[in-house]
C-alpha cells in the first residue's frame, strides 16, 4: 500500500507480566500504527489494565519489548528505557486518560492549571499564552470558558473526563492510552464523551489504545480490537470483524452477552 | 469479461460458522464459491434465504472471515486479497475502494446527518466544503428535507435512515459498491431514485454486487444474476 | 585514629562536649554539610539527633550550628529578625553554655548567624555563615505527597508542577500571592525552599558572599547555598518575580527599605510599623535616623 506508513508507531513484542504465580499478561504482541485506535476488550481481571500500565511503563514487565518510534524517528524500547526518558515521553508524546478523573487530574488546582501543567513542565513560562491555550482547549472539549478558574471537583463526571482529555492532548501526543474512559458515566454523558474522543482522535491523528469492557464503546471508537482472557490475547482483528463474526469461543460469549451492540 | 477490468475476484471461498456456545456445531454456509465482477457490472446475488448471500457480501467487505479461499479486490490498480490483508489495509481499501450500503444505519451519537453523509468523502481527503456540497446534493436527490440535515438521524424514520445510508454509500464514488437490500423499506418514488443512482454509478464504471429481494428493482439494476444455493455453489 | 579534642573546653558546662554534640555526630553533620555545599540546593539526609529543645524550635539549625561552630566564632541568633525573642535568646544561651563563644547582636560583627524566618537587612560578607532553621525542606511537599515521587522529580528536574502552583496564584488572586517561603531554583538545578523567610528576603539569597546552610531537624535534611551562587525565584515572563512594597516606613528609624512588622498599640486600632530586623533598626537610629514615632535611642530596651 503506497500511502501507508511502513513502520508502526508502537510494537509490543512477547510481553509477559506476572504477579507472583498469577500471569497477568502472557506473550502479548501487537502493533499500533499512527492514527489507529486499538481497543482492548475482555472482562475484569483479564489483564487489560495490566497491559495498558505495562505499556505506559507504570509497571515493570518480566520480559518482552515495547518498541516506540519517537517523533524524532528513533526506536526506543520503553521496557528498557531510562526512567527519565520514559517520564519525559509520557508527558509529551504520550497521554494517559484514567478511568477515574481524580487519578488523572489535580483536583486542588483549577481547570486552567490542569490543562497548562504539561506545557509548564516543558518550560512554557508565559501566563497569558498558557491561559489562551487553556481557553482553546476548554472550548475543544466543550467546557464553558468561564469555568477556567474553577476546581475540577465542581465539575460533573463527564466534564472532569473531558478536562482530563484536554490536559493530555495539550502537548499534541502521538499516543494516548485510555483506561475505561467512559466507565461510571451516565449513558447520555458517555455518548457525548465518545463523540468527542472520536472527533479529537481524528482531528489530531492521534493513535489510541482504549481499554474497555463495553463492546459498544469499542465498536464506536476502535478500528481494531484485541480480546483478552486470562492474560492472553485470544482473538484480534478489525472491530467489525470481531464483533460481527467472532471466531473464538470466548469472543462469541462476550458478544452474545451484550444486550445490543 | 476480460481479466483487465475485473474488480472483484472470489476464489474457492469456504465459510463455516462454528457456534461455540452451542456445543461447537458447525454451519457451513459457503463452499468453494467463486466468481468475478468487472467494472460497469451489477451482479445480483440470488437464492433462498440461508443460501449465504449476506455472508458472501460481508466476506467481500472483509466483515466476515472465511476459512479458506481468496477475495481479490482491485485497489490502486493491484489485486489485494482482503481475506488475508492486514486490518489497516482492509480499512484503507474500505476508505478508497469499497463502499457498503446496508439497510441499517449505524447512528453515531450527536453527528448531524449532513456530516454522516459527507464523512466517507472527507476521509478520502476531499475538503470539508466539497464533501458537504456533495452530501447535500445526494440528500436533495434522495428527498431528505434540508431542515433535517443539521440533526443527528437517531430519531428519523426507518425509510429516512435508509436513504441517509444510501447517500453516505454513494457520496465517495467508490470503484466498488456492495448493496445489501438498498431499497428494502422505501416507497415507490424513492425506490426509483435509488435505482437511478445505482444505474448512474454502474454506467460510470462502478462494479456493483447487490442483494435485492424485490423482483422489479432486481430486474431494473441487474446486469448479471448469480444464483446461490444452500451451502452456496456458484454458477 | 582517635578523636582529637581541639577546643578550649574549660568554660563550658561540665560533662558536655564542646557544642553539645559528640565529635562523631559533628563529623556526620559536616559530611552532610560538605555534600550539601557540593550540590547546591540538594537535600542531604542526615541522622538528626535529639536536642534539648522540642522539634520545631530550630533543632535542625542548632545541629548545623553545632557542627560548624568553633571557639573563635562570634554568634548571632535571630528569630523573625529580632535578637531578643524567646527562641533566639534560648538558643544563644544554649550555645554560650555549650561553647563559651562570644555573641553579638551586630550582623557585621557575627561570623555565624542562626536565623529563623529572616535574612538580616545588612548585607552579609565573605566568611560569614548564615544558618536557617527549616521546618519543611521539601518544596514539592504540598504538590506531591509521596517522598519517593518528589525525590524522582528532583532527580529528573521535573518542576513543572511548581509553576502550576504559581499559575494558580495568579488565576485566583491576579498576582503571585506566595508571600513567604518562595520557591527558588539554586544554581540552575535544584528547586529549593528558602525556609519561611518573607518573599522580601528571597533576592538576598542570590549571589550572597556568605555561606548559607539550611537545617531541618524533624525532617532530617540539610541543604546549602554556597557563596556567590545563583538563586532564582520561579516566575512567569509576564508576571515576573517582585518583592512587596508598602507605603509605610519604620516608625523608629524611618527606614523605607526594610521589612516591617506591624505592631498594634491599643484596642482602638492604632498601630505602628517597625523594622523586623532589630539590629538594622538600632544601627540606623544610632546613626541619627528617626521615624514618625522615634523615641530617644538609649531609652529603647527589650520588652
Amino acid at each position: 500500500m503506497t500511502n501507508l506508513d511502513q513502520t508502526p508507531l508502537l510494537s509490543v513484542e512477547a510481553l509477559n507480566k506476572s504477579f507472583g504465580r498469577q500471569a497477568a499478561c502472557r506473550d502479548v504482541s501487537f502493533e499500533l500504527w499512527p492514527g489507529e485506535v486499538l481497543g482492548i476488550v475482555g472482562e475484569s481481571g483479564s489483564g487489560k489494565s495490566t497491559l495498558l500500565n505495562a505499556i505506559a511503563g507504570r509497571l515493570s514487565v518480566d520480559s518482552g519489548k515495547v518498541l516506540y518510534r519517537t517523533g524524532g524517528n528513533d526506536i526506543i524500547d520503553l521496557a528498557a528505557a531510562s526512567e527519565a526518558q520514559r517520564r519525559h515521553l509520557m508527558r509529551t508524546e504520550w497521554g494517559f486518560v484514567q478511568q477515574h478523573a481524580r487519578d488523572g487530574l489535580r483536583m486542588t488546582f483549577s481547570a486552567g492549571a490542569n490543562i497548562g501543567e504539561r506545557l509548564m513542565a516543558l518550560g512554557q513560562k508565559h501566563y497569558g499564552s498558557l491561559r489562551d491555550t487553556a481557553l482553546d482547549w476548554l472550548q475543544a472539549v466543550e467546557i464553558a470558558p468561564d469555568r477556567i478558574d474553577d476546581l475540577p471537583r465542581t465539575f460533573s463526571g463527564g466534564m472532569q473526563q473531558r478536562l482530563q482529555i484536554a490536559r493530555n492532548l495539550v502537548t499534541r501526543p502521538r499516543i494516548v492510552l485510555m483506561d475505561e474512559p467512559t466507565g461510571g458515566l451516565d449513558v447520555s454523558v458517555q455518548a457525548r464523551l465518545l463523540d468527542l474522543i472520536r472527533r479529537l482522535v481524528q482531528e489530531h491523528n492521534v493513535a489510541c489504545i482504549v481499554v474497555t469492557h463495553d463492546l459498544g464503546v469499542a465498536r464506536l471508537l476502535a478500528h481494531r480490537l484485541m480480546v483478552m482472557r486470562r492474560g492472553q490475547v485470544v482473538e484480534a482483528g478489525l472491530t467489525d470483524q470481531l464483533l460481527d463474526d467472532p471466531q473464538h469461543a470466548y469472543t462469541q460469549l462476550l458478544v452474545s452477552s451484550v444486550l445490543s451492540v | 469479461m476480460s481479466d483487465k477490468t475485473d474488480m472483484i475476484k472470489v476464489e474457492n471461498l469456504d465459510k463455516t460458522f462454528t457456534l461455540h456456545l452451542r456445543g461447537g456445531i458447525a454451519l457451513p454456509v459457503l463452499r468453494n464459491t467463486g466468481f468475478s465482477v468487472a467494472s460497469g457490472e451489477c451482479v445480483t446475488l440470488h437464492g433462498p434465504s440461508g443460501a449465504g448471500k449476506s455472508t458472501l457480501l460481508r466476506s467481500i467487505y472483509g466483515n466476515y472471515r472465511p476459512q479458506s479461499g481468496r477475495i481479490l479486490i482491485r485497489h490502486d490498480g493491484e489485486m489485494v486479497d482482503i481475506v488475508h490483508a492486514q486490518p489497516r489495509v482492509v480499512l484503507e481499501i474500505r476508505k478508497r475502494t469499497l463502499g457498503y450500503v446496508t439497510q441499517f444505519l449505524r447512528v453515531i451519537p450527536r453527528v448531524p446527518t449532513l456530516d454522516i453523509v459527507a464523512e466517507p468523502l472527507l476521509a478520502r481527503g476531499a475538503g470539508l466544503d466539497a464533501s458537504r456540497a456533495r452530501a447535500a446534493e445526494l440528500l436533495t436527490r434522495l428527498q431528505i428535507a434540508e431542515k433535517m440535515w443539521d440533526l443527528p438521524p437517531a430519531t428519523f424514520s426507518g425509510g429516512e435512515q435508509q436513504r441517509i445510508n444510501i447517500a453516505r454509500g454513494f457520496c465517495a464514488d467508490y470503484p466498488i459498491l456492495l448493496l445489501d437490500e438498498p431499497t428494502a423499506s422505501l416507497d415507490e418514488a424513492n425506490r426509483k431514485i435509488v435505482i437511478n443512482l445505482i444505474d448512474d454509478a454502474r454506467r460510470r464504471g462502478t462494479a456493483i454486487v447487490a442483494i435485492v429481494h424485490d423482483a422489479d428493482t432486481r430486474a431494473a439494476i441487474t446486469t448479471r444474476l448469480l444464483p446461490l444455493q444452500s451451502q452456496g455453489v456458484a454458477a | 585514629m582517635s578523636v582529637q579534642q581541639n577546643y578550649r573546653t574549660g568554660a563550658t558546662l561540665a560533662g558536655y562536649n564542646f557544642a553539645f554534640l559528640d565529635e562523631q555526630t559533628k563529623r556526620m553533620l559536616r559530611r552532610a554539610i560538605l555534600k550539601a555545599v557540593a550540590i547546591p540546593g540538594y537535600q542531604v539526609p542526615f541522622g538528626s539527633r535529639e536536642m534539648p529543645l522540642p522539634y520545631g524550635w530550630g533543632t535542625g539549625g542548632m545541629q548545623v550550628t553545632a557542627a560548624v561552630i568553633g571557639s573563635k566564632d562570634v554568634l548571632k541568633v535571630i528569630d523573625q529578625g529580632a535578637d531578643d525573642t524567646t527562641n533566639a535568646v534560648s538558643i544563644r544561651r544554649f550555645f554560650v553554655r555549650m561553647t563559651n563563644v562570644a555573641t553579638t547582636e551586630k550582623t557585621r560583627a557575627a561570623t555565624l548567624i542562626q536565623t529563623r524566618h529572616r535574612v538580616p537587612e545588612i548585607p552579609l560578607s565573605e566568611g560569614q555563615i548564615l544558618v536557617y532553621q527549616v521546618p519543611i525542606p521539601e518544596p514539592l511537599r504540598w504538590l506531591e505527597p509521596r517522598e519517593t515521587e518528589t525525590r524522582k522529580m528532583h532527580a529528573l528536574s521535573e518542576y513543572g508542577v511548581m509553576h502550576v502552583k504559581l499559575y494558580e496564584d495568579i488565576a485566583q488572586h491576579g498576582h503571585i500571592s506566595t508571600a513567604y517561603d518562595y520557591p527558588v531554583v539554586v544554581n540552575g538545578r535544584y528547586l529549593m525552599r528558602c525556609s519561611p523567610i518573607p518573599k522580601f528576603d528571597t533576592p538576598k539569597l542570590n549571589m550572597n558572599p556568605a555561606l548559607q546552610l539550611f537545617g531541618a531537624g524533624r525532617e532530617k535534611r540539610i541543604y546549602a547555598v554556597p557563596p556567590y551562587t545563583e538563586v532564582k525565584p520561579l516566575d512567569f515572563e509576564d508576571h515576573p518575580f517582585e518583592v512587596e512594597r508598602w507605603p509605610e516606613s519604620c516608625a523608629l528609624c524611618g527606614a523605607g527599605d526594610s521589612f516591617l512588622d506591624e505592631v498594634i498599640l491599643d484596642d482602638k486600632g492604632s498601630r505602628m510599623f517597625v523594622c523586623s530586623d532589630t539590629d538594622y533598626c538600632g544601627e540606623r537610629r544610632e546613626a541619627g535616623h528617626t521615624g514618625r514615632m522615634s523615641a530617644p535611642y538609649k531609652a529603647e530596651a527589650a520588652e
